[in-house]
């Protein structure tokens, strides 16, 4: 923490740029829309138990959709399912994220040829961000998973407009 | 001091008690021996084999539907009696156009979600059920996808299915 410590006790003045900032704040306090579908919710949950600790990346589980910045598809998802989650996406605020988690979220995983109740790919309710392969990922791949939406926050501009 | 029957013990009782019930019997050479029963006489065998004293079938240890592909359904009962220790299976068999079978409901409380899911799959009608609805599937589905000829929907509320 030295370099940090020594700035502000050196000039107390940080000098960045406002999307720097904005996009800095967002993106270390990804709050998560709490819900799992199937086998892949339990390693999201161990993700986020002390051993793997998601909460170091200060994302917290949010059990509203109101106040959630990324929903993590977490499992199989079923078409009566669909239906749900697409209402939950909508009711998220902007700037919203989605990371599909998994084979079966993926693309309909195992169930791909013989699931007549399972959506191919949460990608034809939603638009997703981050894949994480997997049956079910680790959750360091889900951590992975997590960097690289940190990292593409990282690269956004709220401030500028995008053509 | 509770006294186990064999199956061809049990078979006898319920062939002296309804001689026209039993159409056919396997009793050797399989894992579970089973009798076929008639299916108008279903309830009243399923009744006597719950209240009798010696056989006293007291659970419904699974209950499932089936479709042999040849023109037929079928449903399938588990039975048990935790207090004299011994097991028989029921099987009844009705044709694909009128899938009607009377309910056990109020024979075994375990049946009411059984035949919900065996109706839900494989389109069998209970006649008797107190409540007769889809148990997975959404209640606007379409068809019983459990059938052999079953056809996958194309789409689903606007969702495309295969993959």
């Amino acid at each position: 923490m030295g370099l940090l410590d020594q700035k502000f006790e050196s000039g107390n003045v940080v000098i960045t740029t406002v999307d720097n900032l904005l996009n800095w704040a967002r993106l270390s306090s990804l709050w998560q829309m709490q819900f799992g579908l199937a086998c892949c919710a339990i390693e999201m949950m161990a993700a986020a138990a002390s051993h793997y600790d998601f909460d170091r990346f200060g994302v917290i589980p949010r059990a509203t959709p109101r106040q959630s910045d990324v929903m993590i598809v977490a499992g199989t998802v079923t078409l009566k399912m669909a239906s749900r989650i697409k209402r939950l996406y909508d009711q998220m605020s902007e700037p919203r994220y989605v990371i599909s988690m998994g084979s079966c979220s993926n693309c309909g995983g195992p169930y791909w040829e013989h699931g007549y109740h399972v959506l191919k790919g949460v990608d034809r309710v939603i638009p997703v961000d981050v894949y994480v392969p997997g049956c079910p990922p680790r959750p360091e791949a889900l951590m992975e998973g997590l960097i690289k939406l940190q990292e593409k926050i990282r690269s956004e501009s709220l401030v500028k407009k995008s053509a | 001091m509770a006294i186990t029957m064999s199956p061809q013990e049990i078979t006898a009782a319920i062939k002296a008690k309804f001689p026209e019930a039993v159409l056919d019997a396997k009793l050797e050479g399989v894992i579970d021996p089973f009798l076929k029963i008639a299916p108008a006489a279903i309830l009243e065998v399923s009744r006597f084999l719950h209240e009798s004293p010696e056989l006293s079938f007291d659970y419904l240890m699974c209950l499932s539907g089936m479709d042999n592909g040849k023109g037929m359904l079928g449903v399938v009962y588990h039975l048990a009696s935790m207090e004299k220790k011994h097991k028989i299976v029921l099987k009844v068999e009705v044709p694909v156009a009128t899938p009607a079978v009377p309910s056990v409901e109020s024979i075994w409380r375990a049946a009411n979600w059984h035949e919900r899911e065996a109706f839900d799959m494989i389109g069998i009608t209970f006649t008797g059920h107190p409540d007769l609805r889809r148990i997975l599937l959404p209640d606007d589905w379409e068809g019983h996808p459990l059938r052999k000829d079953y056809k996958v929907p194309e789409y689903y509320q606007g969702m495309k299915v295969p993959y």
